[in-house]
């Protein structure tokens, strides 16, 4: 499948090339951890570069969490190669790796104050009080927590300071990759928003290789510069957050990237693409020579309402079932004989769309991806 | 039911619920307390709380010798606790984190004897100890050996306090130790801390109020302790517990009895309460 078939979208403010230039701070080499006959990390070869957002997405069981512990050294590997800075760190315990995690619980001690928390790694390198604390202040400043939060016990802190004590302590740390295990995953939407955004401008700030474990594909994109999907303990697609979006690698990439229209489709006798759930033929961009059956994806923002069958490539008749709100845009739900459309519009459009109205939606040729599995 | 709460009338519905458990806690709790504490003031030797208080059985303990039977039973109270935090911290560790499901079994092993009378188990190891018994009747067959019996020793009865009060150690010890988020131990860990650092940092400190609960509740009750004494020991040491009992019974002087109780349970209460004021159990947990 070429870059051809995916719609083009923004690229970024980033330079494209940046990370792919840089040499490798981690280099995983067909690491594998098993539990008895299962494999719960299943073969993974991947190079992640210096001073990367690297995210790695999936689905709860699908491995990710295994394989972060074994990177930050609690978990041993079954086989394969971790490798740091060029040396194989797979031996190496915890507590001797330049790396730090922040744990989904976040794990902080609960018994000690903010100050104590964040200075901790430094108490146990022997840093003298004085020094330990001038660190811990500007670690404060930096993660805006106020300075008079020092001494506050971090039972008494908020969600969101603790996120960011939790971090300060990381960080205070100095490791050479941060790792982190879902820790936004129990804070309400609005602070987890404003964390995400917070955590990437830290990134750029500290200038650190940052490698990140979530759920949600969502999270993944606002704050990466790379992102791997993770299925059944294999790395299914490695990507730029644009190249996820716009050319999934296939039906699970591209549903795990939230509302899609999935149409299964396949190559008839005369090289035609039909779908037979329509029984109809679909115009796309190109059809690589070795497709012979997949799945069609359309992005519900690809999809519009159209007056005539000649306005858009490909068109359909339905009845409007439902719309739902989502701030700026609006979804639709159109319902085209037994098959679901979600359509998704601009709110500033005006509407005059009613319930159960009969209504042509289309979209064009070049916005479908045609997805194999 | 809730009108007569509205009209003030009666007790609330919360104290009617109460009054049933502060009746049974007056009767069964408050009232032998302060019988005793009444009789301490009686005049020596009377069965009565008729008599005007007097202080001579405090004057008599404190002239006499009780201080000794005082002295056996805080230090032997005191060794015996030590030991058993000793002993019952790497158990409880490896019960709440490393037996895994050999836990369940060894703690019902370990539970199994306290269904036993306490006097039952000390003879037992009476048998065990005893000349020609389990142990040195063993020796002397198979080896022809015939060391000294350690019964009637002090020792003897340090390991029959030992093994009496160990499950009241370990028990609120593995509670305490399983309290430990093992994520906390793994992000001091991740930090750089060694084995034993994250033991000094994160694993004593987050178990401490179990380890507390164990080390005040084997302290109260290895100085009521009597039993090891008299049945291992063979009154090798004189627990302050023989002199009350011997005050009550033998002597027949029960103001001197009530006395020597009273004194017994301010020393332990003010122990306790130091304790407890040092070891703020919310304060270490971190909740203040």
């Amino acid at each position: 499948m070429g870059p051809s078939l995916s719609p083009t979208g923004g690229e970024g403010i980033y330079d494209k090339d940046c990370m792919s230039k840089r040499p490798p701070i981690l280099q995983l080499k067909s690491l594998t951890k098993s539990f008895g006959t299962f494999n719960a990390v299943d073969g993974i070869d991947l190079d992640i570069a210096e001073g990367e957002f690297f995210t790695i997405v999936g689905p709860s069981g699908s491995g990710k969490t295994t394989l972060i512990r074994m990177l930050a050294g609690m978990e041993q590997a079954s086989g394969g190669d971790i490798i740091l800075s060029g040396a194989r760190i797979n031996d190496l315990p915890a507590n001797k790796r330049p790396t730090c995690m922040v744990f989904q619980s976040l794990a902080l001690f609960p018994h000690r104050t903010v100050g104590e928390n964040i200075e901790f790694s430094l108490k146990i390198k022997g840093i003298d009080p004085a020094q330990r604390k001038t660190r811990a202040f500007a670690l404060l400043d930096q993660l805006r927590l106020p300075r008079d939060h020092y001494g506050k016990s971090v039972q008494r802190c908020s969600g969101g300071e603790r996120q960011r004590v939790a971090l300060a302590r990381a960080l205070a740390f100095d490791p050479q990759i941060l790792f982190f295990d879902e820790p936004l995953s129990a804070i309400d939407y609005k602070l987890r928003k404003t964390l995400e955004k917070e955590l990437k401008d830290i990134h750029r700030e500290t200038g650190k290789t940052f490698v990140y474990i979530t759920h949600s594909l969502e999270e993944a994109m606002v704050m990466s510069d790379r992102i791997g999907v993770m299925r059944s303990g294999k790395l299914v697609q490695v990507g730029t957050p644009n190249e996820i979006y716009s050319a999934p690698k296939d039906k699970f990439v591209s549903e795990f990237m939230g509302d899609v229209n999935v149409i299964p489709v396949s190559m008839n006798g005369s090289r035609k693409l039909i779908a037979e759930s329509f029984d109809k033929e679909f115009a796309v961009a190109a059809v690589p020579d070795s497709f012979s059956a997949g799945h069609l994806v359309i992005r519900p923002e690809f999809i519009r309402f159209v007056d005539k069958a000649k306005d858009a490539d490909n068109v359909l008749e339905g009845k409007l079932y439902n719309e739902y709100a989502l701030g700026s845009r609006i979804q639709y739900q159109v319902r085209v004989g037994e098959n679901v459309f979600i359509v998704e519009k601009l709110r500033q459009q005006s509407s005059t769309l009613r319930r159960d109205q009969t209504v042509l939606i289309g979209w064009d040729a070049k916005d479908g991806i045609l997805v194999t599995g | 039911m809730a009108a007569l709460h509205e009209t003030g009338r009666g007790l609330s519905q919360g104290a009617r619920n109460a009054l049933p458990l502060l009746l049974f806690l007056l009767i069964g709790f408050a009232a032998p307390l302060i019988a005793v504490v009444a009789y301490s003031f009686m005049p020596a030797r009377s069965f009565g709380l008729i008599h005007p208080p007097t202080l001579e059985n405090y004057a008599e303990v404190f002239t006499g010798n009780s201080y000794i039977s005082f002295t056996w039973s805080l230090l032997f109270a005191a060794i015996t606790v030590f030991i058993l935090a000793l002993i019952c911290y790497p158990i409880a560790y490896g019960l709440a984190r490393v037996f895994g499901r050999w836990s369940p079994i060894l703690t019902l092993l370990f539970t199994i004897p306290l269904f036993v009378s306490e006097n039952v188990r000390l003879y037992g190891w009476i048998l065990f100890f005893i000349k020609n018994g389990v142990l040195l009747g063993t020796l002397k067959s198979w080896f022809g050996i015939e060391p000294e019996s350690w019964l009637f020793t002090r020792g003897i009865v340090l390991l029959g306090m030992v093994y009496v009060y160990l499950p009241f150690m370990l028990f609120p010890m593995t509670l305490g130790v399983s309290m430990v988020p093992n994520e906390t131990r793994e992000a001091a860990r991740d930090l750089g801390a060694t084995r034993w650092q994250v033991f000094r940092e994160v694993d004593l400190p987050l178990s401490m109020p179990g380890i507390m609960i164990g080390l005040l509740l084997t302290f109260v009750l290895a100085v009521g302790a009597i039993a090891e004494a008299k049945v291992l020991g063979g009154q090798t040491i004189i627990p302050i517990t023989h002199d009350i009992e011997i005050a009550f019974t033998y002597a027949q002087n029960w103001p001197l009895g009530a006395a020597l109780a009273v004194l017994l349970m301010l020393v332990v209460g003010t122990l306790v309460i130091l304790v407890l004021k040092r070891f703020d159990l919310d304060a270490i947990l971190g909740r203040r």
